[in-house]
């Protein structure tokens, strides 16, 4: 989230897409009802009518996977009916620059694709520079290879019809929804949009949220309260997992993977900064070698950075194609991985193409499952079409301590660091996940020393002592509050940073004075500020605040929030160059002429001195974004198993370049698969129920894997409510009770009735009996060019009566 | 009129369930073995060991618009409890209410032979529910123990939208006229269901019967609750009074 949950109590629009956030994030009704109350509208763009549904001003159904045409929509609206916010848009976002001359879209593809690699050649949208090496502007927006006007042309294609005639939204639902949104423009109001896996688990995943941030950007509607892009978390520390890198790309803080080739910290570094010649833009990563230095430093305490970073692994390259999940698991299949630990997941039925991810398991020597209870993925070996006698994975399952046996953080989808305690004790010998880590590293250490190997200093060298306290036996062992302090980080040497001394050990206060020469560490530089040498700030629980700050319910003194306990982000973006705010009765911050107050600005610099956007090298936000895999400006192409076979804006139906398996059949168009199948969450149930189907009172609310399907359809098929019935992919089959619903109505597809069919993923074979097994049975191994994460949300399925011999 | 209310905005609520689980938590009631039957809602009615339930309705209101309705039902406990007369006729002692809150308690007397009394018998909701093999009668206590503490009921304590509030009556009855008079702007068919008989106020967006059976006491039930005990009485208000002195 950009913005935070109690923030969504100031906005005059919340847009609900992607996400069902009354069932699935019930507590942010809370505010979203609050907002209601005073006046806001809600409005609800989803396949499916849901308990969101239930509670919005509107509800408008959409074909699961057509988003981007009808947010491509929007943006044709807000520039012919003139609905953005001019002076923001002019001076705070790059709608002025001007795009190089090698840019050019034909057809639905950007300039720059190699069709061998199905990649693209992203310095063919590279902005033009003047002799200084800034970005040329022109701010009248007039000059044809302008930003505003790029955009203009390109979603000009998105007209009402044409994107009825593909989403199946009426025309009638789409000015309803345009109209009522872009009123946000003005710069008094304030719109939001939650939006969850809905958005993200597309092949067009990241391009979705492009096409919001851009609206919003248009709309004036980043940095302000009640606004924002608002990403809604499922688990309650998966903010912090992503902070913390739990992925291929990344290292903590959002730093880059190193690459091979990237032989020194140096040229590593150098690969990674960015330069701005604009005395105006902040250009934040500019700092990166403090953040990658202090990083390693906290890993290799012993050893220089530049030492240090040889000891961190390399990738060939950052393609999600190649290092996300699902290669992953295809590699895995292959025979390529000899072992696996599989830690605090259930991947045997979270993954996509459950029957491929089962049998992938079944092809290591061994495998080793971390876990709160038994699960398909631990009990994997006698699950169904598995002969016992013929797997040969030797198979471990390790109990762990559960969230509330343990102390430690977890991070909100707001960025609110927030402290846990621990309740009960831990069951018999179960220990937490980094006592088990700890473990693993002690003995590892151990037979390097004692037997050994090749190159062990990455983990001989590791300061694991760095997270660990002495107990009461005299042993290390791993300690949550050692580690928040340092993910903050600490002078290793006496110290003078900006004219302030700092003794070794001293907590570093923020990460401006992080240092790039070792004399700090800091596991994660944007935590720097969290723990100080008297507190840990993310166990603060005091509710004071200044009249500004209560004013749009803002608490700095509860918990902490990264980065330097700034609650909105982009804040000076909500302020003109007086630093005066576009909404005087929710301002965020505001320049009294000596000092900031409100918020912590983003950036204490005075007002008009700095670009706002100052995370982007150029200070702008970005309404041409030449970084992402798939293109500068989102674009539309169905999902990569769909219904037609054409869409109104290009010949390029699907997007060239999602990741997919070689040889994989997918579905289009194909008689045998006719309707569009989805999978989502529900309230009762988490993720894979992996917990919650142990818990009896949320089995007896939601029992049974179900399937959500029309009243047309079930007359189609001869379905009754109630029924069990079989539902099948290209890639397996299983069975669900169906739920024969209003709330579901076939799209109007081009003239054409296209059907959907709905199911949850959280039920698998273990427990309970008859529950059923997971949707991801009939889920592909396609995903978004970015970030790899699989196509789960639009698919295609059939659906037919059960009959004896079914799954 | 002292002592607490709940006052349940239905305007609200998402059917999140947290009250439905957070009071069987607290009551430390059983599960149910239930099966998914077309519905989300489960268990399907009110029992000895599922006291509060969601129900779910899927219908078209007044104007003809589609809605998704919840309806988290429970004892509400009534000014004049009907229950109290009817099941203390049968054992003395089954059911009593705490002069203090005005909470209608069904006791650990309350054991009734099986087939002699039904819940909406005794009930103008249809609310009580008895136990198949110990004959117990059981139902919302508001979580009295809890109230006596200076807690909040478990089922308000879980909400997450504010669709359940809870305190003393006066208070309750203000917010739901206030809040009944801002959903009134955009809704005109909104009400409070019997506000002035119970201390369980709903404020309801369409009819009844598109919640459930039982949202408001039917003129039916009433008028069979009275032949049951007395017939020439007409108004809700003498007919208890003529239980109580009955008693």
């Amino acid at each position: 989230m950009t913005n935070h949950w109690n923030d969504l109590q100031n906005s005059d629009c919340i847009l609900i897409m992607g996400s069902n956030a009354a069932e699935n994030h019930p507590i942010s009704f809370k505010w979203a009802v609050k907002a209601q109350k005073r006046g806001a509208k809600i409005i609800h763009v989803d396949p499916r009518f849901t308990r969101t549904s239930a509670r919005s001003d509107a509800y408008i159904p959409l074909r699961s996977g057509t988003d981007i045409a009808v947010l491509g929509g929007m943006i044709n609206y807000i520039i012919k009916n003139k609905r953005y916010f001019h002076k923001y848009m002019v001076e705070y976002t790059n709608s002025s620059f001007i795009v190089g001359k090698d840019f050019d879209f034909k057809d639905g593809l950007f300039s720059g694709f190699d069709s061998k690699t199905n990649s693209y050649d992203k310095s063919k949208w590279a902005f033009e520079l003047d002799d200084k090496g800034i970005p040329k502007q022109d701010k009248t927006l007039q000059d044809p290879n302008c930003v505003f006007q790029i955009l203009k042309k390109h979603y000009s294609r998105y007209t009402p019809e044409k994107v009825s005639s593909i989403s199946g939204v009426s025309v009638k639902d789409l000015e309803l929804l345009y109209n009522t949104y872009t009123a946000t423009g003005k710069k008094d109001k304030a719109g939001t949009i939650m939006y969850a896996m809905g958005w993200t688990q597309h092949t067009v995943g990241v391009q979705n949220i492009r096409a919001m941030a851009m609206i919003q950007l248009m709309l004036g509607n980043i940095g302000i309260a009640g606004g924002g892009v608002n990403a809604l978390r499922g688990e309650c520390n998966v903010q912090g997992s992503t902070d913390y890198a739990l992925l291929y790309h990344i290292l903590p803080g959002y730093l880059k993977t190193p690459l091979a080739g990237q032989d020194t910290l140096e040229q590593y570094n150098n690969t990674y900064t960015p330069k701005s010649n604009d005395p105006e833009s902040a250009n934040w990563w500019q700092h990166y070698p403090k953040y990658s230095a202090s990083l390693i430093k906290a890993m290799y305490s012993e050893d220089t950075p530049e030492q240090g970073y040889q000891y961190l692994p390399r990738l060939d390259n950052h393609k999600a194609s190649v290092y996300s999940w699902i290669p992953l698991i295809d590699h895995m299949y292959e025979g390529k991985f000899s072992g696996g630990l599989i830690w605090g997941m259930n991947p045997a039925c979270s993954s996509s193409d459950s029957v491929k991810t089962r049998k992938a398991i079944s092809k290591l020597d061994w495998m080793v499952n971390v876990n709160l209870f038994q699960c398909e993925t631990s009990d994997f070996w006698k699950g169904p079409d598995m002969d016992p006698e013929k797997v040969k994975t030797e198979t471990f399952f390790i109990p762990c301590a559960s969230a509330i046996e343990k102390e430690g953080s977890v991070s909100n989808s707001g960025r609110w660091m927030q402290w846990r305690y621990k309740g009960p004790e831990v069951f018999g010998d179960v220990m937490t996940d980094g006592h088990y880590f700890h473990e693993i590293w002690e003995e590892l250490k151990h037979l390097y020393e004692k037997e050994g190997g090749v190159y062990p200093e990455p983990i001989t060298h590791l300061s694991f002592e760095n997270m660990c306290e002495e107990n009461e036996h005299g042993h290390m062992e791993f300690s949550a509050r050692k580690t928040a302090k340092l993910c903050n980080g600490w002078f290793t040497r006496d110290v003078e940073v900006k004219g302030k001394k700092f003794k070794k050990g001293q907590q570093v206060p923020s990460f401006a004075y992080l240092q790039a020469d070792g004399s700090t560490t800091s596991g994660n530089w944007l935590y720097c500020n969290s723990v100080s040498d008297t507190e840990n700030k993310a166990m603060r629980h005091d509710a004071s605040q200044t009249k500004e700050q209560a004013n749009i319910g803002l608490f700095p003194n509860w918990t902490w929030c990264w980065p330097v306990n700034r609650r909105i982000l982009y804040n000076r973006a909500s302020v003109d160059e007086k630093g005066q705010p576009w909404a005087p009765k929710k301002a965020v911050i505001k320049w009294n002429g000596s000092k900031w107050v409100g918020d912590v600005p983003d950036g204490g610099w005075k007002p008009g001195t700095k670009h706002p956007f100052i995370m982007r090298k150029n200070g702008f936000g970005q309404l041409f974004g030449p970084g992402r895999a798939d293109g500068p400006l989102p674009e539309y192409y169905e999902p990569l198993e769909c219904p037609v076979k054409t869409h109104p804006f290009s010949k390029t139906l699907h997007n060239p370049t999602a990741v997919q398996v070689e040889g994989e059949e997918k579905a289009v168009c194909d008689p045998r698969y006719p309707f569009v199948g989805t999978t989502y969450r529900i309230t009762e149930h988490w993720q894979t129920g992996s917990m919650t189907r142990w818990q009896d009172w949320l089995v007896e609310a939601e029992p049974q894997m179900f399937v959500e399907i029309s009243p047309e359809l079930a007359k189609l098929r001869g379905i009754e409510n109630g029924e069990k019935v079989t539902v099948e992919s290209v890639r397996g089959s299983l069975w669900a009770i169906a739920m024969v619903t209003e709330r579901i109505q076939p799209y109007n597809i081009n003239g054409t009735d296209v059907h959907m069919v709905g199911m949850p993923w959280h039920y698998g074979w273990v427990t309970p009996i008859n529950g059923g097994d997971s949707a991801n049975i009939v889920t592909p191994n396609v995903g978004d060019p970015n970030t790899g994460i699989p196509e789960y949300k639009a698919f295609m399925v059939n659906i037919r009566k059960w009959k004896e011999g079914d799954n | 009129m002292s002592g607490k209310s709940f006052f349940v905005d239905l305007s609200t609520c998402t059917a999140c369930r947290g009250c439905q689980v957070a009071c069987k938590q607290w009551k430390k009631l059983p599960a149910e073995h239930t099966r998914n039957v077309g519905s989300h809602q489960n268990p399907q009615d009110l029992s000895s060991k599922t006291i509060r339930l969601v129900r779910f309705n899927e219908a078209r209101d007044e104007d003809g618009k589609f809605r998704w309705l919840f309806f988290p039902e429970q004892c509400r406990h009534c000014i004049e409890p009907p229950c109290k007369y009817i099941a203390n006729m049968y054992t003395l002692g089954s059911v009593i209410q705490d002069e203090k809150t005005g909470a209608v308690i069904m006791t650990d007397k309350a054991v009734i032979r099986k087939g002699k009394l039904e819940g909406w018998e005794m009930c103008p909701y249809n609310v009580p529910r008895q136990d198949k093999d110990t004959g117990l009668w059981s139902k919302c206590d508001m979580c009295i123990d809890r109230v006596e503490m200076g807690m909040l009921p478990a089922c308000v304590q879980s909400c997450p939208t504010g669709t359940m509030n809870f305190g003393d009556r006066a208070d309750m009855l203000k917010l739901a006229k206030e809040r009944l008079a801002e959903v009134k702007k955009t809704n005109p068919n909104a009400y409070l269901a019997d506000p002035d008989d119970v201390r369980v106020i709903y404020l309801c967006e369409t009819k009844p019967e598109n919640y459930h059976e039982n949202v408001v006491a039917s003129a039916d039930q009433r008028r069979t609750l009275m032949a049951g005990v007395s017939p020439s009485k007409t108004s809700r208000r003498g007919f208890l009074t003529a239980l109580k002195n009955k008693a």
